[in-house]
């Protein structure tokens, strides 16, 4: 096991501070004093006002400033006086070299952060109460914070612009925009895809996307980053909620959801808890008060994905091993981020043939509600509704892909937010943290520890390894690492890599008899594995990939489209930042632990499927049917 | 080559060339610095910054590579004194960016020329090259053993913005020209993150004369605080519009005075980002201290509406604002609205008071120099001239 491979994020805008405070190394000189509305504060050098402020618990209001993003030092609202200085400094962008005596609500000041309030309302169009952001957002809380009780510098009648509703995941509403490129940052910078960009001069000033192009047709991922940090209702996901309530209250239609482990570890923040309170029960009952007929929980097919991207894998090392038929594309990438698909298919399409055909397991619930379910319980598949809450705003264009309709018909039909069953839950009345907790339907009620880690960074490849070891090894996870935790898997470094030694191989298992004669093919070879969440990282790997660099040795990588993989979803409650996201990290690994099954292979239900249903197992002409799927190279030119 | 109406001997018609260059070499470094330090340049672009404190700062900057960055995206209204320079006196310009590279330890000049100045382009290779010929760029510049410093031209695209100089760098590393915070200062972190001095045109063509002349020379010019000459680019109602030199600290009456505009209403002194000052001002001195410029002066006859003057600079900001921070962005077209309010006799006095305090806002709370400077005509107009503008009748459009 070793960490080779340089772990530091790809931007620096991924770690949260961007202007790298000089530790204090013993050198003279190397901390500051500042006095901060009188009260004396000692910092190293290179700390913004900001944070010096808020060590000392003093409140300097931001806007434009985003923990996960790089300073930028725009929207003005975070000003404060320093002594000497003839204008006002942003203190979120004002690095302290020298000490300094700053006041941050002088007369000045105030009146400074009043007039930007001002005139960001005078081109902001809409009214709080019809807006999807009405009561969190940074813009209506401010206008509270500073009293603003008229539109001192007049208010938009009418609006500006036409909202660009083309994305299944992403809409945009410039009427709405304050121009603090959140957006633009997040794209650039965090997730090095680029879409937007700041467009014109002065009051032509826009955010666009190349040409103006309807966001379905430029290289958006639909990822929704930038979603999670517009600071007002500008960017939001495509919402279906309408529609899935009208299939509920269809008496017709037999609307079943399928939840994924990541928002029922966030949900709990609409509702006012903090972050790392999971309510994956709780939120059963509030499902099934809410009208959904079937509440089944996605790891099922997560712990399904294991079989079936597993032995692609394996199937893919007997070629490159033994049977050497070429040719072999490795490393296997796994396939379960829709964002990450679609960031592969525009910027990286030669390498499509490396990604695993395996459907995500919000495709395979979708496809096996319809079929299996379907027939087990004598449903028309035509009357079954299918809904995923999933922590993704790149859920909504996957479920929309053409091609994922092999069970017949549409295989999922909606793509929920964890923000939108939020919202359906309270128009519900339904009061959720305080629900009492009920469990999954049967028959894919069995779920295990594996399948919950998939929401976060490195789980599907924990998940991943614990099943090869103990099926191609033999021996029980526990042996190589204490209670199964793959430690160096875990965590938020940008790009992590472990290697595993196949000692020696056991028997091949029954299920996997149809594929593999025997793992001698493996014995004695190191399996090298990597993880990467957030397409920065992505492109990182990728990068290193192309140019034959130590991660091309690889045979497997995990990619997760968002930082921190789904737990960061782009429709995850919002706000978001490093520290909420490991909050719901460590929720989802304490779940994980307190699973009684750990391992995916392990899970009854599952290994049900395959015997009743699926009955040549994994990678077979039926699972390939119905279990799999083929991409798009989609390139980086856009279409007229 | 455009040539302006009217066009004062110059002092530096008389240097000869290369003598400065010469000089600098021959002192070491920190002389050199010294003795700019000691002329008490101030940058000529019409921020003041002390020329020999910039270069010093840059100078002392641990870096391998630093850059020598001349400013001519010379974009204020009513100014043109640059493009006269470049045209009569381009030799100069470049043998002051080859001594500031000497001075701060820089092999790579750049020149930011305003897209405007396209046709000057030609004319500036050719100087170019003859330098290079002569031996005055390359390797061991004017036989100084080690030095290598050359320079090479980048074209602006017609952004105001981009006389700022932290926008001018980051247009140089083709990105959008956006203003940068600071600090960290260019000095420190400029071009590509490496030191970087960034000097106007004639900042350089100065500093050139003063290793000529000498700094005792300069510094006798002027005043205490703003020493030496400078060029300025004199526009408007007057009999002899065009290029002249006066010491620092002039008075306006004297500069009408000398180019026939003596009867005039009010003078924009710094152009669209500088002060109006009306006639009982004229008194005052042009220079850091008082009334400063980057040599623009706009002379207003009696005949101007200066509502209009107000207006024709707030259009000017509305579109040349990069669009990045709040208070310049969008402040600026609440001040034109309320110009075409006042316009049509529709503003009130509560109205006025309330974006001339925002006027105020913008002063100290936009991001730049040009955010900061935007709201200078409009506030100097409403201020001296409050009755004219106060006076519109309801619904009459002047």
């Amino acid at each position: 096991m070793s960490d080779t491979i340089d772990t530091n994020r790809a931007p620096a805008s991924q770690t949260g501070h961007v202007i790298p405070p000089v530790e204090d190394g013993g050198m003279i000189g190397s901390r500051v004093t500042l006095t901060i509305d009188g009260q004396e504060v000692k910092v190293p050098l290179g700390t913004t006002i900001l944070e010096a402020a808020k060590k000392v618990g003093i409140r300097i209001p931001t806007l434009c400033a985003h923990p996960d993003l790089c300073e930028a030092g725009l929207c003005r609202i975070c000003l404060v006086e320093v002594e000497g200085m003839r204008t006002l400094q942003a203190s979120c962008a004002y690095p302290v070299h020298s000490p300094l005596k700053i006041h941050t609500h002088t007369r000045k000041v105030r009146q400074a952060r009043r007039h930007i309030i001002d005139l960001m309302l005078s081109k902001h169009y809409g009214e709080c109460y019809a807006c999807g952001r009405n009561n969190n957002c940074e813009l209506q809380a401010l206008a509270k914070e500073y009293g603003v009780d008229f539109f001192r510098f007049g208010h938009p009648d009418k609006p500006l612009f036409a909202k660009d509703e083309s994305s299944h995941s992403v809409i945009r509403d410039m009427n709405k925009c304050v121009l603090c490129r959140r957006c633009v940052r997040t794209c650039i910078d965090l997730q090095e895809v680029g879409v937007l960009e700041a467009i014109g001069r002065g009051d032509q000033t826009r955010i666009e996307t190349f040409m103006d192009k309807p966001l379905a047709d430029v290289v958006c991922i639909n990822c929704g980053q930038c979603i999670n940090r517009c600071p007002t209702g500008a960017l939001r996901a495509n919402d279906p909620t309408d529609e899935v309530w009208a299939a509920i209250d269809d008496p017709k239609k037999h609307v079943v959801i399928q939840t994924a482990p990541a928002p029922r570890a966030a949900i709990g923040e609409c509702f006012g808890l903090e972050p790392g309170n999971p309510l994956t029960f709780e939120l059963n009952t509030a499902m099934r008060l809410c009208g959904f007929d079937k509440v089944f929980d996605t790891n099922f097919t997560a712990d399904l994905t294991i079989f079936e991207e597993g032995a692609e894998l394996l199937m893919r090392l007997q070629d490159a091993l033994k049977t050497k038929k070429g040719p072999v594309f490795l490393p296997q990438f796994t396939s379960c981020s829709p964002g990450w698909v679609k960031y592969l298919e525009h910027f990286y399409p030669e390498y499509i043939p490396n990604l695993s055909s395996a459907k995500s397991p919000q495709q395979m619930f979708g496809a096996v509600i319809k079929t299996y379910y379907a027939q087990l319980n004598g449903l028309d598949p035509k009357d079954i509704v299918t809904v995923a809450l999933m922590p993704c705003s790149a859920k909504k264009f996957e479920c929309n892909r053409p091609e994922m309709v092999d069970s017949g018909f549409k295989d999922v039909d909606y793509g929920l937010t964890t923000r939108e069953l939020a919202k359906m839950i309270q128009e519900a009345g339904i009061d959720l943290p305080n629900m009492a907790k009920s469990d999954f339907d049967s028959p894919f009620g069995s779920a295990t520890g594996s399948g919950v880690i998939f929401g976060t960074t490195g789980g599907v490849m924990e998940a991943a390894l614990r099943t090869v070891i103990e099926l191609v090894v033999g021996i029980k996870v526990e042996n190589l690492f204490d209670h199964a935790d793959i430690i160096p898997l875990r965590g938020m470094d940008g790009v992590k890599y472990v290697e595993l030694t196949i000692p020696s191989v056991g028997e091949v298992p029954a299920i996997l008899k149809p594929l593999f004669e025997s793992w001698d093919f493996l014995k004695g070879v190191t399996v090298k594995v990597a993880v990467a969440h957030g397409t920065a990282n992505a492109h990182k790997v990728m990068e290193d990939l192309k140019n034959g660099g130590p991660l091309s040795q690889c045979h497997f990588i995990e990619f997760m489209g968002c930082p921190g993989g789904c737990i960061g979803g782009g429709g995850q409650p919002i706000p978001t930042s490093q520290a909420i996201r490991e909050a719901r990290s460590k929720a989802i690994y304490a779940e994980d632990s307190a699973y009684p099954i750990r391992k995916s292979h392990e899970n009854p239900a599952v290994l049900e499927l395959y015997g009743k249903f699926l009955t040549e197992g994994p990678c077979s002409h039926k699972s390939h049917k119905l279990l799999h799927t083929h991409y798009t190279p989609r390139g980086k030119y856009i279409a007229e | 080559m455009i040539t302006p109406n009217h066009k004062a001997p110059l002092t530096f018609a008389t240097i000869e060339p290369d003598v400065g260059l010469r000089a600098a070499m021959a002192k070491p470094r920190a002389d050199l610095i010294a003795e700019i330090t000691a002329s008490q340049l101030k940058g000529r672009g019409g921020a003041g910054f002390p020329t020999g404190v910039k270069w010093n700062l840059a100078a002392a900057a641990q870096a391998d590579v630093k850059y020598v960055i001349c400013n001519a995206d010379e974009g204020e209204p009513g100014t043109f004194k640059d493009r006269v320079i470049l045209t009569d006196h381009a030799d100069l310009v470049f043998e002051g960016m080859t001594i500031g590279g000497y001075a701060v330890g820089s092999k790579t000049g750049i020149l930011y020329l305003r897209g405007e100045y396209t046709y000057l382009r030609p004319h500036l290779d050719a100087v170019l090259a003859a330098r290079r010929k002569k031996g005055l760029l390359g390797v061991n510049v004017a036989g100084k053993q080690g030095f290598e410093f050359d320079i090479e031209i980048r074209m602006g695209s017609g952004a105001y913005i981009c006389g700022e100089e932290t926008a001018l760098i980051e247009s140089l590393e083709g990105c959008r020209g956006e203003p940068r915070n600071r600090p960290p200062f260019p000095v420190d972190t400029g071009l590509n993150g490496k030191p970087s001095i960034v000097n106007n045109v004639e900042t350089f063509a100065w500093a050139t004369c003063i290793l000529v002349k000498g700094s005792a020379w300069f510094k006798a010019i002027g005043t205490q605080r703003s020493t030496g000459l400078k060029i300025f680019s004199v526009s408007g109602d007057c009999k002899l519009p065009g290029i002249y030199e006066f010491p620092m600290g002039i008075t306006v009456n004297k500069m009408l005075e000398a180019v026939g505009g003596a009867d005039a209403k009010a003078v924009q002194i710094g152009g669209a980002s500088g002060h109006c000052v009306p006639a009982s001002e004229f008194g005052r001195a042009i220079a850091f201290e008082d009334v400063s410029t980057g040599g623009s002066i706009i002379v207003f006859g009696h005949q101007r509406d200066m509502l209009a003057v107000a207006k024709n600079f707030l259009e000017f900001f509305v579109e040349e604002s990069c669009g990045q921070c709040t208070p310049c962005r969008d402040g600026n077209p609440k001040l034109l609205e309320g110009v075409e309010m006042l316009e049509h006799g529709r503003c009130s006095m509560r109205y006025l008071n309330e974006l001339s305090s925002l006027g105020e806002t913008m002063q100290v709370a936009s991001k730049c120099g040009l955010g900061q400077s935007a709201p200078n005509a409009f506030l100097s107009i409403i201020k001296h001239f409050k009755d004219e503008v106060m006076g519109r009748t309801q619904g009459a459009a002047h």
